[in-house]
């Protein structure tokens, strides 16, 4: 009812409540953004946001949903800032909830600073260009889909495919790529930063089951909000994960890898409060400004100048109906820097990771492979994979009509290699971490079982070298 | 100058309103809050204010002040554009990054171009000249490529008082006294220009000449002429970003304009990583000499991003009026249209299709009529070319961006996912793609490269659609059962394909070809369709001709020779001839 002048702003009383929202009238100078607590009849508080603001009226959106709050028993205190987290080096090895607060029965971390959730862009001359491969131990992604440190890389994926699996040993075997020939790097260079939206209770139990048993779990910071948690709460849950991990890249200089998911179930909770505030929908009932929205979490990744650490991104979605026209792939698709999508076929077929090789892309690769960061040939080998593999699925096309014995010689070639493809070089085991040596030289074994002359990508120098086939 | 004209209302993302003076003027810049956050007034009714903020809007609170600076929003030019980086408002992200660190801050004022920098002016009048807008007082050496011409503002007409000796001048210094009807004015290298008004030119001219790019796709197949428009369609992935890289990296324009709008962080990091490196092949300096960046990324606010295309297109403009060839790249214009869009919403205007505005292709229409070739006010030729990115969403180019934006340019370069999936770069599909500049460039090719390229380039294309059509038999029968002859079309197509269109713009060879050897390429492996036709007439086999070496090294002979090296395709010639030749002997 009144603005008091002690700094907190509070009324008693809300005039409207529809959804997760609440409009407030006869407040005073409330600030767009702001984070207010909101105290129902009983004394319990919950926490909520300001959506927009006119004279004397608020629109909140409470993250915990509005059950249990009234029209005249419900107290708002306005905080007068947006929402900040507290961020400390020791929160790696903890669980929060949706919104920061722990829920692994440990005590508040004791925060080494309060950081405001929405961060601010980066200036794009503070970056550094990423450079450096992540050796992810998948042949898939380090060889034809390389993933440099300070990438986004989303895993475009289906509900029933293994992108918890996939992304469970990724955390696991992640480490810095280093040049062919050169030892290993050490391991558990990289701290993980987890945030779950909407995800059902055991894939979370699954990630938090999996770090524990690989030893990662000191390493691993985990937000949850689960499927049974209020939406409203998953709008900051990726917001809560990126602050921590800029805290962690840029103010620790540690490598940081990020893994959201799913942001499906973002993009959800997004468009459910957009349609309670009646706003103008674009496509499928999503927000005109989903791009914006999506740009505004993705594109906390990199490097910087002023720090030796680095952000990469590996958001997981499943494409509803498995379109990946759907706005949300599409949109996280023309920000992120490439996609890596699983195919419903190749896990039929019993292949695991069941990466759909030619949809899937890294953007970034062509800077981080190659002579002095993989192998000089690394370049040419995966452009002739990838050609080799996309002349296949015309062959079989043909062959599903005239039938497999129909078929050229060289076509017929081409049916092997394509078999043997997807038996060796995609497929490989749920714990077998191969190196990028490893992962050339089974590519480069497979392009052996095609004539000389098609291999039209690789230069002749390359071939005297590597090729094994008969000329 | 600034006054308090309002106080804040109400605050919905970067739409504002407020109440107050109903002296504001439509479109002109205020500053909003007590960070005075810029903001461009985009609505009056009544006393009420309708405001668009440049930044964000969190923690601003109904009752924050409003001032007007009077100006509508505009952009500062004179010498220093070039080699700068800023964002969609003009600031400088460099100075930016100074006063606030890695993470961009919020109510920075901050000058566009530095005040304290000293330019080398050389003095071209007299006192005694009549000028009038756009005649050249002076030069300046703005960067080793690139002469920058002081220009009287357009709207400043008289004679010349007073002229400021040859020696170094700030961009504040007067350099020049001009006796008007109102009164004597100072000149200075400074301008300032709004950036939603098109700035004046003498007459449009015609487009004769192509934008060479040294990409063969475009050069050989789709050209651009210089002043005209193209736009790029493609899904994510395709490919767009590569493809308006290469062009900014190679087109044979004096300056490149290069608009990141709402795009990739990192992709503008790459941008100033690279060019600073790469040397332009006509000026032997870095690109960077030539280059002005226009970062508005897509986390940056999005009002700025809808103003980034007009910021960019008046920069062009500047130097299209010095008398230069600008090329202006926008990446993508898809992005300023949702941000139109986004804006559009939270006025609750009525949407058109898809949610954007009734008047999203007006917008689109203003800003590519502001490219062209024309004569300029002080009678040089000068022109910009604009390239614009388009994402359809999924693809699919029946949306509405990528059907307004085809009503007004004429050069589209559809790309293709599929061929982007088998890596085939530049995924520039040949069926989907055209260009009406064909007609018009064509005698230039015959004046400066000396060959038939509108005959050769038709042929060319006659053969690609062949083979698609081809193509759909072998899909149900296989290429087996197809006439010998027909087969040898699908062999050509292949040379096409894998030897001509296909260009790895990451290869320090392939990156750039210049249009003597795409015409020689295009040549040999015509010739090699020719001979090769009259060998098959004579009963040689498809197989005989497939399993010759001098195929593969067609294929390969864009690496293979060396852009200073064009001798070579002699040899290649007289092999390809050797070969067929021996093929022929063992059949007639």
């Amino acid at each position: 009812m009144s603005a008091s002048d002690l700094g907190v702003n509070e009324v008693l009383g809300v005039s409207r409540i529809e959804g997760p929202l609440v409009f407030v009238e006869g407040i005073g100078s409330v600030g767009y953004d702001e984070v207010v607590e909101i105290i129902d009849a009983r004394g319990r508080m919950r926490y909520g946001r300001v959506l927009e603001v006119g004279e004397g009226l608020a629109v909140i959106e409470v993250f915990a949903g509005t059950s249990g709050l009234s029209i005249d028993g419900t107290r708002i205190q306005f905080t007068g800032q947006p929402y900040h987290i507290p961020v400390a080096e020791e929160m790696l090895g903890r669980i929060f909830d949706g919104l920061g607060r722990p829920i692994d029965g440990g005590p508040e971390p004791l925060a080494e600073r309060y950081a405001d959730i929405n961060g601010s862009p980066i200036n794009p001359t503070a970056r550094v260009y990423p450079v450096d491969y992540i050796q992810t131990g998948i042949s898939t992604i380090d060889g034809m889909n390389t993933l440099l440190r300070g990438q986004k890389l989303p895993i475009f994926s289906a509900a029933g495919l293994p992108h918890d699996q996939l992304a469970a040993q990724i955390v696991r075997q992640v480490a810095l790529g280093v040049p062919v020939g050169q030892p290993p790097a050490k391991e558990q260079q990289f701290s993980i930063v987890f945030a779950a939206m909407g995800v059902k209770n055991d894939v979370a139990a699954y990630f938090r089951e999996s770090f524990t048993e690989s030893g990662a779990l000191t390493r691993v910071t985990m937000f949850l909000n689960l499927a049974d948690d209020p939406p409203v709460e998953r709008l900051v849950t990726p917001r809560a994960a990126l602050t921590l991990a800029e805290f962690l890249a840029f103010e620790k200089g540690m490598h940081v890898l990020v893994i959201m998911t799913d942001m499906t179930n973002y993009c959800e909770a997004l468009r459910e409060i957009s349609n309670i505030r009646g706003e103008v929908p674009s496509r499928k009932g999503y927000p005109g400004y989903l791009y914006s929205d999506l740009a505004a979490l993705y594109e906390r990744t990199g490097r910087i100048k002023s720090s030796e650490g680095s952000i990469t991104q590996l958001p997981i979605l499943t494409m509803p109906n498995d379109d990946i026209t759907h706005p949300v792939p599409d949109l996280t698709g023309y920000i992120t820097e490439g996609q890596i999508t699983l195919s419903r076929d190749l896990d039929h077929q019993g292949i695991y990771p069941p990466v759909a090789v030619l949809p899937s892309l890294s953007r970034l690769a062509k800077d981080g492979i190659g002579e002095g960061k993989t192998r000089a040939d690394h370049s040419h080998w995966a452009s002739q994979l990838f050609a080799a593999y996309a002349h296949v699925q015309d062959v079989r096309a043909l062959a599903s009509v005239i039938g497999e014995e129909e078929l050229s010689e060289v076509d017929q070639q081409y049916v092997r290699f394509g078999k043997a493809f997807e038996q060796e070089v995609v497929n490989q085991g749920l714990t077998e971490n191969r190196s990028i040596e490893a992962t050339l030289n089974i590519g480069w074994r497979l392009l052996s079982m095609l004539p000389q002359e098609e291999l039209t990508r690789v230069s002749q120098s390359e071939l005297d070298e590597y090729y094994k086939g008969s000329a | 100058m600034s006054e308090q004209v309002g106080t804040v209302t109400w605050i919905n993302g970067p739409v504002v309103r407020a109440e107050g003076s109903r002296y504001v003027s439509m479109m002109d810049l205020v500053e909003v809050g007590e960070d005075q956050l810029v903001g461009e007034v985009i609505g009056l009714n009544g006393n009420v204010i309708t405001i668009q903020v440049y930044e964000e809007t969190s923690g601003m609170h109904p009752g924050a002040p409003v001032y007007d600076t009077g100006l509508p929003l505009s952009v500062e030019l004179a010498p220093g554009l070039l080699r700068s980086i800023f964002d969609g408002v003009q600031r400088p992200l460099p100075v930016i990054e100074a006063l606030s660190g890695s993470f961009i801050g919020r109510g920075i004022h901050v000058d566009s171009l530095n005040r304290e920098d000293r330019w080398d002016f050389t003095p071209k009048l007299q006192v005694g000249d009549k000028v009038s807008g756009g005649t050249i007082i002076g030069t300046v050496p703005e960067t080793e490529a690139l002469e920058h011409r002081v220009m009287v503002p357009p709207d400043v007409q008289g004679t010349l008082t007073w002229i400021a000796p040859a020696k170094q001048y700030t961009i504040d210094e007067p350099i020049a006294r001009v006796e008007t009807e109102s009164g004597e004015k100072e000149l200075t290298m400074l301008q300032r220009w709004p950036v939603r008004r098109a700035r004046p030119y003498q007459m449009r001219r015609s487009m004769t000449e192509p934008l060479i790019t040294g990409q063969r796709v475009l050069d050989t197949f789709f050209p651009l002429a210089k002043g005209g428009t193209a736009a790029i369609p493609g899904a994510f992935g395709s490919g767009k970003t590569v493809t308006q890289h290469s062009i900014a990296k190679w087109a044979d324009a004096q300056v490149i304009v290069y608009i990141g709008c709402g795009e990739r962080g990192n992709e503008m990091t790459e941008v100033l990583q690279e060019f600073p490196h790469l040397v332009d092949p006509r000026t032997d300096r870095p690109l960077m000499e030539r280059t002005v960046l226009i970062a508005n990324t897509s986390n940056m606010p999005v009002a700025a991003r809808e103003a980034s295309i007009y910021t960019g297109i008046t920069i062009a403009e500047y130097y299209r009026d010095m008398g230069y060839h600008v090329a202006l790249m926008a990446d993508s214009t898809s992005r300023w249209a949702e941000a139109l869009r986004e804006i559009s919403g939270r006025l609750e205007e009525l949407p058109a299709e898809e949610g954007y505005p009734a008047y999203l292709a007006d917008r689109l229409a203003e800003f590519y009529e502001r490219a062209g070739h024309v004569e300029t006010l002080n009678g040089q030729a000068g022109s910009i070319s604009v390239v614009g990115a388009v994402s359809p969403p999924g693809g699919d180019f029946s949306e509405p961006v990528t059907q307004h934006t085809k009503r007004f340019i004429r050069c589209f370069w559809a790309l293709d996912k599929s061929l982007a999936s088998a890596r085939h770069y530049p995924s520039i599909n040949w069926l989907d793609s055209y260009s009406e500049y064909i007609e018009g460039v064509a005698s230039w090719w015959r004046d400066e490269v000396g060959q038939d390229w509108h005959a050769m380039r038709a042929y060319a294309m006659e053969l690609l659609s062949e083979e698609s059509r081809l193509q759909q038999i072998v899909k149900l029968v296989g290429s087996d059962t197809l006439p010998d002859e027909q087969r040898l079309i699908l062999e050509t197509a292949r040379l096409l394909r894998e030897g001509f269109l296909q260009q790895n713009s990451f290869d320090p060879v392939d990156a750039y070809s210049p249009v003597e050897k795409q015409i020689r390429m295009l040549g040999l492996i015509l010739n090699f369709h020719r001979h090769a036709q009259r060998i098959i007439k004579q009963g040689a086999l498809i197989s005989a001709i497939h399993d010759l070496p001098v195929v593969n090294t067609m294929i390969r002979m864009k690496t293979l020779v060396g852009n200073d090296e064009l001798e070579k395709f002699d040899e290649i010639q007289k092999e390809i001839d050797q070969q067929l030749e021996q093929l022929e002997a063992e059949y007639v």
